[in-house]
């Protein structure tokens, strides 16, 4: 059952170091502000799940979290690189990065067999391309029924799910609308999961088909209003395209990096 | 009379042009999310186009700078979440053209998105694969569209992220459930098509003032041009206000002048 919870009690209690995270959102709704309470909270060694590692886990990956990424698209949107992810791939900066790739078809396929609890997903991919030969979790099958050969990979079961979402209720239960990316499934497939909200009210306003976790299905809610900042808020706030493109200078050398590490993560308290 | 325009307006009106009213388009982010907003905006205002993240039938008044920009959802008949938009609505067969960009190409029409060098120790690491391993599987055919030089267009690309038609030009022959291929490239030089037996990419019309020189200045391996070449029409002045009007939304909405 769901536990409100502050962010930094949230993200001490369920994240520990070792362990497989993932942070989702498919650049709308991503829970940047606790990916902040991770990096303030020093933790290490953390394996690192997202189909768009995007720049939450650029900071992450910058400030030493991580020791390994699973990935689909590790680029900043409509801009380039993520420099701190190519720094750490390149020249193993702060600390060498595994990486493990996928396409993205393979990773929502493999999100949604874990949330099905099933061991695998199968998928018609990765056909003519390299990746299956630089990554061994992708195998292929034969249909024991028409016989094609199709792609197969492990499903994602992480140890935490992190998502940010629109709207809890007072008991727990969690909104999300808009793109919903794959908010859904990696909280169903996580062993446990923290939800940030913009909000918590007493009625959600759900229509009868809308994205509704149940609060038995989370573990944690946080409420943390522009917790998706500089990614965006469907109903409640626009995607700051202007600091998508000012990262590409900031996150492009070390120093400065690490100076706007210090100002606007480290310096700023919890939420 | 003539009109004044650049190589890139001419990409983009040429690559706009390749579709069609009755399509429904799988839209990558970048050149191809400019061209098929430009087609909806001109010529096929019914285009039905769809990007990753889960927005289906969008009608965006501005270009997204990520695949996922709320004017995408908010302009959408619906959105649905990403493992149903790839495996329903594109594996499920229901899209015909994948619209792709690339770092590199090479001459089967491969494209690498993931890096240039060796992969344990690579030289420049690229975003990755994303969406396109199965647009390009999946999608009935393949449309591409990227600025032209020896850079990009390479003999052999360092990485199969994504197959044209393999290293060898085959790798489609015999594939159950597999789409077409890129049928078209369209850079800001020329447009070329696979030629039908070899599949290696020919050029089969020049954008006007491009040499044969031009091209074959461009292009990292020996290039070859149609018996029959012919010269891209240029751009209307209605493209052209409508494309330029576009992209100074788009600008003015991304620098936060909105």
């Amino acid at each position: 059952m769901a536990e409100f919870l502050s962010l930094q009690d949230a993200v001490s209690r369920h994240v520990n170091n070792g362990d497989i995270v993932a942070m989702e959102g498919f650049t709308h709704l991503i829970p940047f502000a606790a990916g902040h309470e991770i990096i303030r909270q020093e933790k290490r060694d953390l394996t690192l799940i997202r189909m768009t590692p995007d720049l939450i886990y650029d900071q992450l990956i910058g400030a030493g979290c991580a020791s390994k990424l699973i990935f689909s698209w590790g680029g900043n949107p409509g801009v380039g690189s993520l420099h701190r992810l190519r720094d750490a791939v390149e020249k193993g900066w702060p600390k060498p990065l595994e990486i493990l790739e996928h396409s993205h078809a393979a990773m929502a396929c493999a999100y949604e067999a874990g949330a099905a609890g099933l061991p695998l997903a199968v998928l018609r991919g990765y056909v003519g391309s390299d990746l299956p030969k630089v990554n061994d979790q992708i195998r292929f099958i034969e249909c024991p029924f028409s016989g094609e050969k199709l792609a197969a990979v492990p499903s994602i079961r992480p140890d935490v799910a992190i998502i940010h979402a629109q709207r809890a209720d007072r008991q727990g239960n969690v909104l999300i609308e808009g793109i919903v990316g794959i908010q859904k499934e990696v909280v169903l497939a996580a062993k446990r999961s923290i939800v940030t909200v913009e909000e918590i009210v007493d009625d959600l306003g759900a229509s009868v088909n809308a994205c509704v976790l149940p609060a038995w299905a989370v573990s944690a809610i946080a409420e943390v209003p522009k917790g998706a900042k500089p990614s965006y808020a469907l109903g409640y706030y626009e995607r700051d395209n202007a600091f998508y493109k000012q990262w590409d200078g900031i996150a492009r050398d070390r120093e400065s990096f690490q100076a706007w590490l210090q100002e606007n993560v480290f310096e700023k308290g919890a939420a | 009379m003539s009109l004044e325009f650049t190589a890139s307006e001419m990409m983009s009106v040429t690559a706009a042009r390749a579709l069609t009213n009755d399509m429904t388009c799988f839209v990558g982010i970048g050149l191809p999310s400019e061209a098929a907003n430009l087609a909806r905006l001109t010529h096929a205002p019914d285009v039905t186009l769809i990007y990753e993240s889960g927005t289906l039938q969008t009608r965006p008044d501005i270009l997204p700078l990520s695949i996922g920009d709320g004017e995408l959802c908010e302009s959408a008949l619906t959105t649905v979440s990403v493992p149903e938009m790839f495996r329903y609505w594109l594996q499920g067969g229901h899209i015909s053209v994948g619209f792709l960009g690339t770092a590199q190409i090479d001459r089967y029409a491969n494209l690498n998105t993931t890096l240039i060098g060796d992969y344990r120790n690579p030289k420049v690491r690229l975003p990755g694969g994303g969406g396109a391993p199965e647009i390009a599987a999946n999608a009935k055919e393949v449309f591409i569209t990227v600025k032209h030089s020896k850079r990009t267009f390479v003999r052999d690309v360092d990485f199969v992220t994504t197959v044209g038609f393999g290293r060898d030009g085959k790798a489609r022959d015999n594939v159950p459930n597999i789409g077409r291929g890129p049928s078209v490239v369209i850079t800001d030089l020329c447009i070329l098509k696979p030629d039908p037996e070899t599949r290696e990419l020919v050029v089969t019309s020049l954008h006007p003032n491009v040499t044969r020189e031009d091209v074959i200045d461009a292009t990292g391996w020996e290039i070859r041009f149609a018996d029959r070449l012919e010269t891209t029409p240029a751009p209307t002045a209605g493209e052209l206000e409508v494309l330029r009007s576009l992209k100074a939304r788009t600008h003015a909405h991304h620098s936060g002048q909105h």
